[in-house]
């Protein structure tokens, strides 16, 4: 069964049509990776996906719960908006790491927050504190930073820093994760470790969304391709299929500048 | 003699150190207030608060403690201040807390609105809620980014002070000038200076260190 159901989303800023009856669906423990040019609405789903924007149209669904509607708006309750955010994770193009915390700290600062309110949380304070610590250190261990846990991020390079946003998505065990062009702020020599990363992801069966302009790393990591041009999607099929044999000519065109 | 003006300076630094204080206590949060009003949702309140920070920032301050010093009295017919002394500092703490507040409302929403949306949208896609991203994302990056204007703001008060004497209160400044008036003496205006500067001095090295605080980050 799909983990995640997509439907006929749309949506509009003023009157530019930013995505039109975007529908796909997502294989728990596949990676779909999302290409296109820039203005084609990737990005505005993926915001979409994570209630960073919220749809004209359509439905999302995770493991059979919808958790948006556009024919039926739920009142906009903050407790609620919150839970179905975890089902997602969000990797930025920009890291967006807080400044004032660790690579740890960051890691660890959202899931001691939903912590305290478990029930439990007061008789079990320091156990659970540890619990996440260690959490938060393993993630860190498995990117490759266990030397950097305790560096502020302008301490670190942007690759180190792309790989703490990634550990700081996972935190919260989401059901998908998703990426914004996760390396098209990092200088070239840097998007390497941070893909390397990626492709770990995928071997272990991580539920991935990725928004990616590099096409032969698509190619490799993803089971699933989508390319969407001007709000819609205009091609979708395995990966490599539509990598080295795109059916539609929008699709060979865009490639052909890669 | 040194003794005496010694001791009327300190008087008069006791009065300068109270407006000094309560115009900090009242207008920092009083500012905080202006700069959420200033970008809220509502038109007419965004609207309202522009009108008043260009009144405030658009006239001097002198002229403002002049009309809040006397203007009740000749309006109502009875001086809500009183003519003591205290009524005085409380005019003039009335009078700056309100000038002050649209200089820290303006500064307050640089620094809020310079704080990139990004680290919203991280807490926000963290499922943290919105009191949980100002107080653990947001407040700090803010409170960095104010504290150079702040501090450049806060020292101008340490000075502007000294204009509660043309209502006349008895601070700093008109405590060293008496002795100009009434023995002819020089001297007690530079010792008066010199009050200025260790307040100054002190408020500077505090601001170093809270920069210094707050220097672990970027």
């Amino acid at each position: 069964m799909a983990v995640l159901e997509v439907k006929h989303i749309g949506k509009h800023f003023g009157s530019t049509r930013v995505l039109d009856d975007v529908s796909f669906d997502l294989k728990e423990g596949s990676a779909l990776a999302i290409i296109g040019s820039s203005g084609s609405g990737k990005t505005t789903l993926l915001r979409c996906l994570n209630f960073l924007e919220t749809p004209d149209h359509g439905s999302i669904t995770v493991r059979g719960e919808t958790l948006f509607d556009a024919d039926h708006p739920v009142a906009g309750q903050e407790k609620d908006l919150r839970t179905k955010r975890l089902h997602f994770g969000m990797v930025f193009q920009a890291f967006h790491l807080f400044p004032q915390y660790t690579a740890l700290e960051n890691v660890t600062l959202a899931e001691k927050l939903l912590a305290q309110e478990q029930p439990d949380f007061k008789q079990r304070k320091k156990e659970i504190l540890e619990e996440i610590e260690a959490h938060g250190k393993s993630l860190l261990e498995q990117m490759g930073l266990e030397e950097r846990m305790d560096h502020y991020p302008h301490q670190l390079s942007g690759g180190q820093q792309q790989r703490v946003a990634i550990a700081r998505a996972l935190a919260l065990q989401p059901d998908i994760l998703c990426f914004d062009e996760p390396t098209s702020a990092l200088d070239p020599e840097l998007t390497g470790e941070v893909l390397k990363v990626i492709r770990g992801l995928a071997r272990q069966h991580t539920t991935m969304i990725i928004v990616t302009h590099e096409m032969s790393f698509a190619r490799d990591v993803a089971d699933q391709i989508i390319f969407m041009d001007e709000g819609v999607i205009v091609e979708q099929g395995a990966a490599k299929q539509v990598i080295d044999h795109p059916k539609e000519e929008r699709t060979r065109q865009f490639l052909t500048k890669y | 003699m040194f003794f005496s003006v010694t001791r009327s300076l300190l008087d008069g630094l006791l009065t300068t150190f109270q407006i000094f204080i309560f115009t900090l206590l009242f207008s920092l949060p009083f500012g905080l207030v202006l700069a959420f009003g200033a970008m809220s949702r509502w038109k007419a309140l965004r609207g309202l608060i522009q009108t008043l920070v260009w009144i405030i920032r658009g006239t001097p301050l002198m002229l403002q403690l002049i009309i809040i010093f006397y203007g009740p009295g000749l309006w109502l017919g009875h001086n809500i201040w009183s003519g003591s002394e205290a009524g005085r500092i409380t005019a003039t703490v009335v009078a700056f807390s309100l000038n002050y507040a649209c200089y820290f409302s303006v500064i307050f929403r640089g620094g809020i609105e310079g704080v990139p949306v990004g680290q919203r949208e991280a807490g926000e896609v963290l499922g943290m809620t919105k009191w949980q991203i100002f107080f653990k994302v947001t407040l700090l990056q803010m409170v960095k980014r104010v504290v150079p204007p702040m501090s450049n703001e806060i020292i101008t008060l340490v000075k502007d002070t000294s204009l509660a004497r043309i209502i006349a209160a008895y601070e700093l400044t008109f405590a060293g000038y008496s002795f100009m008036k009434s023995n002819g003496l020089t001297w007690p205006l530079f010792y008066t200076g010199v009050f200025y500067l260790l307040f100054v001095g002190i408020l500077t090295l505090l601001f170093n260190y809270i920069e210094r605080r707050l220097d672990y980050f970027r």
